[in-house]
C-alpha cells in the first residue's frame, strides 16, 4: 500500500481536472459531492498507507516514491518524489480526513452560490497542493505545494471577488506570503550550496552526521523560519490571516485554521535536525516569536466583535503555541497540538459558519445571543469546541497545550508564564464568544439598535452574498430572501453541515488520547513520530518541570477555570464591566500602521521611481535627441555656399594642424 | 549532403515575404493564405529540427557553411545548439499564431510582408555563426519592426518607432565597429587569416586583455540596449505600448532575446575574459533592472506599459543568470528566454484582446471583468501566475534555476534579486484586482467572453506554460550540454573555476530508489 502513496495527491488532482472539464455540467450539488468523494478516497488511501507503515518496524517507516526527475541541471538533480513517513502520513491523515468533512460541509454551505462548482474546483486544487506540500521528499516539491496552497488561498479568499474587501484580502495574503517564500528560497539555495542537495534525506543526514556547519545550519533554519512566519501567520507577517476571513467560512476552516497555516510548523518539524545543529539563538528566536504572537493575538481576540475574527486571532495565537513548542524542542507536542487544534478549530469555524448561515450572513456577535435554543446541534458542538480550546480536561486541547507548556517550562520559565497568560486569555475570550452567541438575550430581534450602532459593517450589503444568501435561505426551510433590516429568525443548518460538526466534536473530545501524559505507554504519537524527530527532540527528563508535571497540569486547570469564571462574571452575570479597549479592537493599530505606511510613504517612494524613470532616465534620452536636433540646425548654417568662407575655414584648419605638429608634437 | 534545413528556415519566410510583396493588393485571401502557409511551414520545420536534434550533443548541429565573400572571410555559416534551439522553435511557433490570431485591421499585404521578413531576420539572427552575417540579420530585424510600429501602432506610434530605431541604431553602430575590429585584430592574434567566423575566432583568437575588453563592450552595448538593461531601457515601454498587438508579441516574445542571446553567444563565448572581468557591472545592472522595473511596473496606469516594465524586470533575471557563470544559472537564463516569450507574449495577446473590446488600455477604465467574462479571466490568471513565477508553471523553473545557480557565485546580488519575486506578485495581482475584480461598471458590463478563435490561439501558450512547468526535463536536457560547453570554454580561456559542490549524503532509504532509477 505504501507504494501507492502518489495516489493520495493524485485523487484530488483527478477531482480538479474532472471539475475543470465538467464542473458546470455537474453543477450544484453534484460537483461538490464529486470533490468530496475524491478527497474522501484520498483519505482511504492514506489510512491504507498508514496501516502499512504501522506494520513495519519503526526504523523502516520511510518510503520514497519517485515519479520522475523534475529539474535536472548539473549538480542540481531534483526529483518529483514523495516521502511517506510517520510525519507526512500524520499530516495526510488529518488533511484528508478533516478535508473530507469540510468538503461535505461546503456542499451545504455553498449551496445556491452561482460559482458553486468553481468553489470545489479550487478546494480540490487546494487539497492537491497541501498534500504535495506535506508529502514532498525535498524542499522544492514542498515549495511547489507551499506556493500552490498560497495561490489557492488567494483564489478562495477573493472568491466573492465582486466585493472590494475580499479582493484586497486575497492579494494581501498572496503578497505577504511571498515575503516568507523569499526566505524558503534562500534556505534552499543555502542548502544546495552547502550539501549539494535539497532533499530532506540528504539535508537532515548532513546535519546529523556533522557535515553541515553550524553557520550554514543557522542560516538555513532562520530562513525557513522566515517562510514559516509568512505561511503560519506569525509576527510580524500575521497580517493577512485576519483579513483572510473574507473568504467563505469552509475556506477559513480548512485553509486558515486546520491545514495550510500549519505548514510552517510542519516544515520546521521536517528539518528538525538542522534546527538542532544550528546556533542556540535560532531556537530562542522561534520560541520568543511564537510566545509573543500567542499573547499578542490573544489580547486582540478579547475585543473582537466579528465571530470569525475572534477565531482568526485565536488561530494566530494557537499557531504561536506551536512555534513556542518548536522553539522549545517539543516537536511531538507541536504536532500533537496541530492535530488537536485542527479538530477543534475546524469545529469552531464550521460552527461559526453554521451560525452565520442560520443568521443569514450576520457575523457581528453583538447581534446574536440565545442561539442555543434555535440551533441546538450547532450550539452543543460549538460548546465542545470551546471546552477543547479553553483547556478544560479531558478535552483534546487541554492535553496538547499542557504538553507544550511542560516543555516550555523546561526551556524558560518566563516563556512558560507568557504561555499561561495566553491560556488564561484564551479561556476568557472563548467563553465570551460562547456567551455572546449562544446565551444571554436574543439581540438579533433588536435590529434597529444593531443597525444604528454598527452600521460600519458594510460587508453585508454585497450582491454576491445576498444572492448566495437568498438561494441558500430559499432552499433550507423556505425562508424568503429579505432585505436587510427585516428580522430573520435564525434556523438550524442542514444535515450535510451538521454531520461534520458532530464528527469533529467527537474528535475534539477524544483527540487527547493520542498522547496522554500519565505513562510513557500512552505516548502513542511520540512513539509513532520518533524516527523523524528523535534527533531534534529536547530531552526534558530530570528537569524540574518533568518531575513536577502534575503540578503544572494542576496550574493549567486552575488558569483555565479562572479565565472561564472571569468571562462568565463579565458577560453572563454582568457583575463586572467588560474591558474591550479600542486599541485591542484595532489590533494594536499594527495593521493600520503598516497599511498607512504602504499607502503613504511606500506608495510615494514607488511613485518617485516611476517619475524618475519618466523624467530623468527617459528625459535624458529625449534631451540628447533635442540636443542633436538643435546642434544639427546650428551646424547646417556653416553650409552657406560662400566660397570665401570655406577658404577661410581651410586656412584656419591648416594653421591649427601646423601648430599641432610643430608646437605640440615637436615634429619638423 | 543533407537538406540545408537551417538555410530553409531563413529563406522560406523571406521568400514568402517577397511573394506577398509582388501579389496584388486586391487578392486579400491569397495574401493571407501565403502568409499562413509559409509561417506554418516554417514552424513545422523548426519543430522538425527540435525532434531530430541530438540531445546530448553540445556542439552545433545541422551546420551549413559556404563561403560568401571570400576576400573578407565572410561565410554563410549557420548552426544550432542547445542555446539557440528553443529560440528558433519559439520563433517558428509564435509567428503563425500571430499571423492567424491577430488582426492588423488595415493594409494586410504590407503588414504580412513585414512580418515574414521579420521572421526571416529573427531566424537568421539566431542561426548565424558568422559575425558579419549575424550583424546583417540583426539590422534587418529593425526595419520591419520599425514599420510595424509606425504603420499599425497606436496614437504615439511615430515617436515610439523613431525612438526604437534610433536607440537600437546607436547600439548597432558600436557593434559594427566592434565586429570589424574583432575580425581584423583576430587575424594577427591567433587566427592567422581574415575571417568573421564566430567559432574560428572564439576558439583561436588570443586578444590582449584590454583589447578584448574594448571589443566586448563595443559589441555588448548593442545587446544591452536590445535586452533592454537599465538605464538604456526607456525605448521599450514606448515601443511596446504603441506597437500593434502582433508586434508586441514578437517584440517581447523573441526580439528582446536577441540581446540576452547575443550576450551569451557573442559576449561570453567570444570574450570570456572581458565578460568575467566586467561581471560585477552586469550583475549590478541586472539586479537594478529587476527591482527598478518591478517598482516602475507597479505604478503604471496603462496595462501594456505595465507588462513592458515587467519585461525589464524579467530580462534582468536572465542577465543575472547569464553572468553568474554556473550551469544552473545559464541553463535557467536560456530557459527563461523561452518562458518569458511565452508568458509575456500571451499577456500582450490578452491585453490586445482587451483593447479590441474596450478600446482602452487604461487600468482605471477597466473593472469587474471576471464577473462578465470568467473564462477570459481564467486564461489571464494562468498566464499571470506563470509570469509571477508560481511553481508548476514554466516561469518558476527558469527563475529558480537562475537564482539557485547565481547564489553559488553571486550570493548577495541573488539575495536582492530574489525580492523581485515579491514585487512581481504585487504589481500583477494589483493590476489584476483593478481590472478583473469588483463589480463591473456600465462600460465593462458587456465585455464579451473569450471567443473560440481566441481560445484556440491562447491554448498553445497555456499548454506550453503548464507542460514546461511540470516537466522541464526534455528542455533542460537539450540546453544543458551547450551551456556546459560554454562554461568549459570560459574556464579554459580564463582559468575560471566553476563552483564545486559537495557530494550529497544519500539517505539509506533514498538510496534504494536511487538505484531503481539508475537501472534504465
Amino acid at each position: 500500500m505504501v507504494d501507492v502513496v502518489w495516489l493520495i495527491p493524485a485523487l484530488p488532482l483527478a477531482g480538479f481536472l474532472l471539475i475543470l472539464l465538467f464542473g458546470r455540467k455537474l453543477g450544484d450539488p453534484k460537483a461538490g459531492y464529486l470533490a468530496t468523494a475524491m478527497i474522501g478516497a484520498a483519505f482511504v488511501v492514506t489510512v491504507g498507507v498508514f496501516a502499512d507503515l504501522m506494520s513495519m518496524d519503526a526504523e523502516e517507516r520511510r518510503h520514497v516514491s519517485t515519479l520522475f526527475r523534475w529539474v535536472p541541471v548539473g549538480d542540481l538533480q531534483i526529483d518529483l518524489a514523495f516521502l511517506a513517513d510517520p510525519l507526512s502520513i500524520t499530516m495526510c491523515l488529518f488533511v484528508t480526513g478533516i478535508g473530507t468533512l469540510i468538503h461535505l460541509y461546503a456542499v451545504g454551505y455553498m449551496h445556491g452560490d452561482e460559482r458553486f462548482s468553481k468553489f470545489f474546483l479550487y478546494l480540490n486544487l487546494f487539497a492537491l497542493s497541501m498534500l504535495v506540500l506535506v508529502l514532498g521528499e525535498n524542499l522544492l516539491v514542498t515549495f511547489l505545494g507551499w506556493e500552490g496552497v498560497g495561490t489557492c488561498s488567494y483564489f478562495l479568499i477573493s472568491f466573492w471577488h465582486e466585493r472590494e474587501s475580499a479582493a484586497t484580502a486575497g492579494k494581501k495574503a498572496f503578497v505577504t506570503n511571498r515575503v516568507g517564500d523569499w526566505g524558503v528560497m534562500m534556505a534552499m539555495f543555502l542548502a544546495f550550496q552547502a550539501v549539494g542537495t535539497i532533499s530532506y534525506g540528504g539535508l537532515n543526514a548532513a546535519a546529523e552526521s556533522g557535515a553541515l556547519s553550524q553557520t550554514t545550519a543557522t542560516a538555513i533554519a532562520a530562513m525557513l523560519f522566515v517562510g514559516a512566519c509568512g505561511k503560519s501567520a506569525q509576527l510580524p507577517l500575521y497580517l493577512w490571516l485576519p483579513d483572510a476571513m473574507e473568504g467563505p467560512t469552509p475556506v477559513s476552516a480548512l485553509i486558515h485554521a486546520a491545514t495550510m497555516v500549519t505548514a510552517g510548523v510542519f516544515l520546521m518539524t521536517r528539518v528538525n535536525p538542522v534546527i538542532a545543529v544550528s546556533a542556540e539563538w535560532v531556537t530562542w528566536l522561534i520560541a520568543i516569536v511564537g510566545a509573543a504572537t500567542a499573547l499578542f493575538a490573544a489580547t486582540i481576540a478579547v475585543a473582537q466583535h466579528d465571530i470569525k475574527k475572534v477565531l482568526a486571532y485565536s488561530t494566530v495565537s494557537q499557531l504561536g503555541y506551536m512555534f513556542l513548542a518548536v522553539g522549545s524542542g517539543a516537536y511531538v507536542a507541536a504536532i500533537f497540538h496541530m492535530v488537536t487544534h485542527a479538530f477543534f478549530k475546524a469545529l469552531l469555524f464550521l460552527g461559526s459558519g453554521s451560525v452565520i448561515h442560520g443568521m443569514h450572513h450576520e457575523q457581528d456577535m453583538r447581534r446574536m445571543g440565545a442561539l442555543r435554543k434555535l440551533m441546538p446541534i450547532t450550539a452543543v458542538t460549538f460548546i465542545i469546541g470551546w471546552l477543547a480550546i479553553a483547556g478544560v480536561p479531558p478535552f483534546a486541547g487541554f492535553w496538547s497545550k499542557d504538553e507544550i507548556l511542560l516543555y516550555t517550562y523546561a526551556k524558560s520559565p518566563v516563556l512558560y508564564v507568557v504561555g499561561l497568560v495566553t491560556a488564561l486569555l484564551t479561556a476568557y475570550y472563548m467563553t465570551r464568544q460562547v456567551i455572546l452567541v449562544f446565551f444571554g438575550e436574543a439581540r438579533w430581534k433588536d435590529q434597529a439598535h444593531a443597525h444604528g450602532a454598527h452600521g460600519d459593517l458594510g460587508t453585508h450589503a454585497d450582491p454576491a452574498t445576498d444572492a448566495h444568501e437568498s438561494e441558500a435561505g430559499g432552499t433550507d426551510g423556505g425562508q424568503a430572501a429579505d432585505d436587510h433590516g427585516e428580522v430573520h429568525t435564525p434556523h438550524e443548518s442542514p444535515w450535510v453541515m451538521l454531520f461534520p460538526l458532530v464528527v469533529l466534536a467527537g474528535l475534539s473530545i477524544v483527540g487527547g488520547a493520542l498522547q496522554l501524559p500519565f505513562s510513557s505507554d500512552l505516548h502513542f504519537l511520540e512513539k509513532w513520530l520518533e524516527p523523524v524527530i528523535e534527533f531534534g527532540e529536547a530531552d526534558i527528563h530530570h528537569t524540574w518541570a518533568y518531575e513536577n508535571k502534575y503540578v503544572l497540569l494542576g496550574v493549567a486547570v486552575v488558569i483555565a477555570a479562572i479565565g472561564i469564571a472571569a468571562s462568565v462574571m463579565v458577560y453572563a452575570k454582568k457583575k463586572v464591566k467588560a474591558v474591550e479597549p479600542t486599541i485591542l479592537e484595532q489590533a494594536w493599530y499594527y495593521d493600520k500602521g503598516v497599511s498607512a505606511f504602504m499607502g503613504g510613504p511606500g506608495r510615494k517612494g514607488f511613485d518617485a521611481i516611476a517619475w524618475f524613470d519618466a523624467k530623468v532616465v527617459d528625459g535624458a534620452v529625449n534631451g540628447v535627441a533635442r540636443l542633436v536636433n538643435g546642434t544639427a540646425g546650428q551646424v547646417r548654417k556653416t553650409q552657406s555656399g560662400n566660397v570665401r568662407q570655406y577658404a577661410a575655414g581651410l586656412g584656419v584648419g591648416i594653421v591649427l594642424l601646423l601648430v599641432w605638429f610643430v608646437v605640440i608634437r615637436g615634429i619638423l | 549532403m543533407s537538406f540545408p534545413i537551417l538555410t530553409a528556415l531563413v529563406l522560406v519566410p523571406a521568400a514568402g515575404s517577397l511573394t506577398i510583396a509582388v501579389l496584388s493588393e486586391r487578392r486579400a485571401e491569397w495574401i493571407k493564405l501565403v502568409a499562413v502557409l509559409v509561417s506554418v511551414f516554417t514552424g513545422a520545420m523548426s519543430v522538425w529540427v527540435l525532434s531530430s536534434f541530438e540531445t546530448a550533443d553540445a556542439g552545433f548541429q545541422f551546420v551549413s557553411k559556404h563561403d560568401w565573400i571570400k576576400p573578407w572571410g565572410i561565410s554563410w555559416h549557420l548552426g544550432i545548439d542547445g542555446i539557440s534551439l528553443f529560440l528558433v522553435v519559439l520563433t517558428g511557433i509564435l509567428f503563425p499564431l500571430v499571423i492567424v490570431g491577430v488582426d492588423p485591421h488595415h493594409d494586410h499585404k504590407r503588414y504580412l510582408a513585414w512580418l515574414l521578413l521579420l521572421e526571416a531576420g529573427m531566424m537568421g539572427s539566431f542561426l548565424s555563426l558568422d559575425l558579419f552575417v549575424f550583424f546583417v540579420f540583426f539590422e534587418i530585424v529593425l526595419v520591419p519592426m520599425y514599420f510595424l510600429i509606425g504603420g499599425w501602432g497606436y496614437e504615439g506610434r511615430v515617436y515610439a518607432a523613431t525612438k526604437f530605431f534610433l536607440y537600437t541604431m546607436v547600439g548597432s553602430a558600436f557593434m559594427l565597429v566592434g565586429i570589424v575590429t574583432t575580425a581584423v585584430l583576430a587575424r594577427s592574434n591567433g587566427v592567422g587569416h581574415l575571417t568573421f567566423d564566430l567559432v574560428e575566432i572564439a576558439e583561436n583568437a588570443d586578444f590582449a586583455t584590454s583589447t578584448g575588453r574594448w571589443l566586448f563592450f563595443a559589441i555588448a552595448v548593442a545587446f544591452a540596449v536590445k535586452v533592454p538593461m537599465f538605464p538604456v531601457h526607456t525605448w521599450l515601454p514606448d515601443a511596446h505600448t504603441q506597437a500593434p498587438t502582433g508586434g508586441s508579441i514578437i517584440l517581447a516574445g523573441v526580439m528582446l532575446k536577441l540581446g540576452t542571446y547575443g550576450l551569451l553567444r557573442f559576449g561570453l563565448y567570444l570574450f570570456p575574459e572581458a565578460a568575467r572581468w566586467s561581471r560585477p557591472l552586469w550583475l549590478t545592472l541586472a539586479v537594478i533592472g529587476i527591482i527598478y522595473g518591478a517598482v516602475a511596473a507597479t505604478m503604471q496606469k496603462d496595462l501594456k506599459r505595465l507588462v513592458a516594465y515587467s519585461s525589464v524586470a524579467h530580462l534582468g533575471f536572465i542577465v543575472l543568470g547569464t553572468f553568474a557563470f554556473t550551469s544552473q544559472a545559464i541553463s535557467g537564463a536560456t530557459m527563461q528566454m523561452i518562458n518569458h516569450g511565452l508568458s509575456t507574449g500571451a499577456l500582450f495577446l490578452l491585453v490586445g484582446m482587451i483593447y479590441e473590446r474596450r478600446h482602452t488600455r487604461q487600468i482605471a477604465e477597466l473593472k469587474g471583468i471576471q464577473k462578465v467574462a470568467p473564462i477570459f479571466a481564467a486564461g489571464f490568471m494562468v498566464v499571470m501566475l506563470s509570469s509571477i513565477g508560481v511553481p508548476g508553471l514554466n516561469g518558476f523553473i527558469g527563475e529558480y534555476l537562475i537564482l539557485i545557480g547565481s547564489f553559488l557565485t553571486a550570493r548577495w546580488w541573488t539575495v536582492v534579486a530574489a525580492t523581485g519575486v515579491i514585487l512581481a506578485a504585487l504589481y500583477l495581482l494589483w493590476a489584476y484586482q483593478r481590472v478583473f475584480h469588483g463589480e463591473p461598471d456600465e462600460a465593462n458590463r458587456s465585455f464579451p467572453e473569450l471567443r473560440a478563435r481566441e481560445a484556440a490561439i491562447l491554448l498553445p501558450f497555456i499548454g506550453l506554460i503548464v507542460f514546461t512547468g511540470v516537466y522541464p526535463k526534455p528542455m533542460l536536457d537539450r540546453i544543458e550540454p551547450a551551456v556546459d560547453a560554454l562554461i568549459t570554454h570560459v574556464s579554459e580561456q580564463t582559468g575560471y573555476v566553476a563552483p564545486d559542490l559537495p557530494e550529497p549524503i544519500v539517505h539509506e532509504a533514498a538510496a534504494e530508489t536511487e538505484g531503481e532509477e539508475a537501472q534504465p
